[in-house]
């Protein structure tokens, strides 16, 4: 069993690797968006083998109950992208938008980046994490401004100034850990792997500890986009290809928020550490209702939605902050529902602005009308994301808040509140986008229909019913998490 | 560890604050670039004073590449992009130099209350290394933000790189996983140079960055 699991392990980091060096060389063709998308599917039975089969874990690398959750919604998620990706890209290169030559390097950064939220989930080394964190937002930065449009080189200049100064101090951060860890441990590998860190925290000096744990949470909030460290993500979202805003929204996020959540496991096991609880806590409740009141003005379509992701980014860190069992478990199942609801509604918000030719709010209008399955797809995705039920994030969202109101009742109010308030926002904006007279161009979509439906399918499952061994994986690794 | 050892890592690690202080009150595109190339040659002398007093051979590949890239290539390249640009003399400062290197003494000192008494336990060496290290770290996000200008930003930048290269170095015995990435984070300097400011340049025919906010996606 054991070596099978390695082979899988392998299997997860060498498909996307390859297959961006053969993306990278093969000419311009119709072909390699498939290709894509195949190797994106690969990776993902890859993923969901290791299920079945983990290896024992190594220096560098680590399939744990945790990260084993991470990194199949990850490679999932990657894999409907693909395919949306596929007829995004397509009408792209009809419009000109895309020549081939830079199709070629989209496709080639696009596995580049699996490889690196792979290799940052699976790793157990603090400092191979950081490189894998680092090179995601590498190919994150070159692909948001990969129109070169005057706006898209603004948002990747300032994605690239504020992702890496977050990515430095989360490094500063990371060597404080090994400071702290290798008078214990001793010197060398050791000393950066999760799983003995997790093992002897209580014996680490806690003052360099509190001192480490500011610096990522601080380096590596800033990629997760928590209020005040967001000001990239609206303009990323916004003037990058649509496939990059849903990866953006429904991966890289959740990818910093688990290196968060390593750190954070590493504290609380360490009684003299100040307690990591109530710092993600305010930044996260601080994320949403910034993230709820400025979803007020949007006009721009994709950077409402990129607040959205603020907001829900909080939300999360508000939950795991919270910790305990039931806040765990609903912030779990609140970031997995976030990353499908978010990515496919992504997906719709794609098609309507190639089909509109614009993302301006205002010029959009009667959707369910001009286009049926887009407009009621959004239809369906804001009623999602904005906590109505019966979708699951209406029950996460209620968990979240019942499960603060009986520890600390404020807290809870302003939550409830601001989701309020986001879904208020959501409401009126969605009004203006899918009913009344239809405005603007009236052809009929060449849409990927099959990766919205089967998100929303599994969104509205969710809420209904969810599987029992996914309910007990669930409260398994919360109770992990502390 | 002898004191003499010691003393040499410890001026090492002073003269890097000391150019990252040079780095603030530059006043000149080429003597901004001219002051980086120091700022990498200090860095990499200290990096190869530490590999050879923690007998730490591969240290001294750090220190090589520190010298080459950043010491030499990144600032020949800065010295073509800025003649090609023409902006010898476009420093920008968003505040004036004085009140800049007032903030950054003041970071110095920061650094220096915050790191010392909890690093009590971690060595002589480390301990004054990691001071050092937080404060170019610290001032190199100053220049950051108190520059307009993307060259003196991406120089900004790399100062911070030299600053954690520092603190990597001073933590004995840290895996060699940290010189891969900082092997890879003067790779991600090289790109970003090239792409970006090639990009800018192709759009604007100015490299300060304010002129981008003219762009933004938002309207009010």
């Amino acid at each position: 069993m054991t070596d099978l699991g390695s082979f899988i392990v392998g299997a997860v980091l060498v498909i996307p690797v390859v297959s961006a060096a053969l993306l990278a060389l093969l000419p311009d063709d119709r072909t390699t968006a498939w290709l894509n998308a195949t190797a994106a599917f690969l990776t993902f039975i890859s993923a969901a083998v290791l299920f079945l089969a983990r290896p024992s874990p190594g220096r560098y690398l680590i399939v744990d109950d945790l990260n084993v959750v991470f990194i199949v919604l990850s490679t999932f998620v990657g894999f409907t992208t693909s395919v949306f990706s596929a007829s995004y890209i397509a009408h792209e290169l009809e419009t000109g938008r895309l020549t081939p030559l830079y199709l070629r390097f989209y496709h080639a950064m696009y596995q580049t980046l699996m490889f690196g939220m792979n290799l940052a989930l699976l790793s157990n080394n603090v400092g191979l994490m950081w490189v894998a964190v680092e090179l995601s937002t590498l190919t994150t930065v070159l692909m948001v401004g990969i129109y070169r449009t005057p706006a898209a080189l603004e948002a990747a200049w300032k994605y690239f100034l504020l992702g890496s100064v977050g990515i430095a101090l989360a490094l500063f951060g990371t060597i404080l850990v090994y400071l702290a860890a290798h008078s214990v441990v001793g010197e060398g590998l050791d000393a950066m792997a999760w799983d003995v860190l997790v093992q002897n925290a209580p014996q680490f000096d806690p003052a360099l500890l509190n001192l480490s744990f500011v610096f990522l949470l601080l380096g590596y909030g800033t990629k997760v986009g928590l209020v005040p460290l967001h000001a990239w993500l609206p303009d990323a979202h916004a003037e990058g290809p649509t496939p990059i805003s849903a990866v953006l929204s429904g991966l890289l996020l959740n990818v910093a928020l688990f290196a968060v959540l390593r750190f954070k496991s590493i504290m609380s096991a360490n009684s003299g550490a100040l307690a990591p609880g109530p710092l993600m806590v305010s930044l996260g409740l601080l994320s949403v209702i910034f993230a709820s009141f400025m979803l007020y003005r949007r006009t721009d379509i994709k950077r409402m939605f990129a607040y959205s992701s603020i907001e829900h980014m909080g939300i999360i860190t508000f939950a795991f902050g919270m910790g305990g069992p039931l806040a765990n478990f609903a912030g779990l199942l609140h970031m997995t529902l976030h990353s499908l609801t978010k990515s496919a509604i992504f997906f719709c918000v794609g098609h309507i602005a190639q089909v509109k030719g614009t993302q301006h709010m205002p010029d959009i209008r009667g959707l369910t009308v001009s286009h049926p399955v887009l407009g009621w797809g959004l239809v369906f995705g804001v009623a999602a994301i904005g906590g109505l039920p019966p979708m699951g994030i209406f029950m996460t969202e209620f968990l979240i808040v019942t499960t603060t109101f009986a520890r600390y009742p404020v807290l809870a109010v302003v939550l409830g509140l601001s989701l309020l308030v986001a879904l208020g926002a959501l409401l009126l904006r969605l009004n203006g986008l899918s009913f009344g007279d239809p405005h603007g161009s009236a052809e009929p979509a060449k849409a990927s229909f099959v990766p919205i439906f089967a998100h929303f399918a599994l969104v509205f499952v969710a809420g209904i019913w969810l599987p029992p061994a996914l309910v007990i994986w669930f409260q398994h690794v919360a109770n992990l998490l502390g | 560890m002898d004191q003499l050892a010691l003393d040499v890592a410890h001026l090492f690690a002073g003269g890097l604050v000391l150019v990252s202080f040079m780095l603030l009150y530059q006043d000149r595109m080429t003597g901004l670039v001219n002051v980086f190339a120091l700022h990498a040659l200090v860095v990499s002398s200290s990096v190869a004073w530490q590999a050879n007093i923690q007998q730490a051979p591969h240290l001294y590949i750090t220190a090589a590449i520190a010298l080459a890239v950043k010491a030499f290539v990144i600032p020949m390249a800065l010295h073509r992009i800025i003649v090609r640009l023409g902006i010898h003399r476009e420093i920008d400062p968003v505040v004036g130099i004085g009140q800049t290197m007032l903030a950054g003494i003041g970071l110095v000192a920061l650094s220096i209350m915050v790191m010392l008494p909890i690093t009590a336990q971690a060595g002589t060496l480390a301990r004054e290394d990691l001071a050092f290290a937080l404060s170019v770290v610290l001032l190199g996000l100053l220049m950051m933000i108190s520059r307009r200008n993307a060259v003196s930003q991406v120089i900004g930048f790399m100062s911070i790189e030299n600053g954690l290269i520092l603190a990597a170095t001073g933590a004995k015995g840290m895996p060699l996983v940290v010189e891969i990435s900082v092997a890879f984070s003067i790779l991600v300097a090289l790109i970003v140079i090239g792409v970006f400011l090639f990009r800018i340049r192709e759009r604007f025919d100015s490299v300060d960055i304010h002129t981008l906010h003219e762009h933004r996606g938002e309207q009010p």
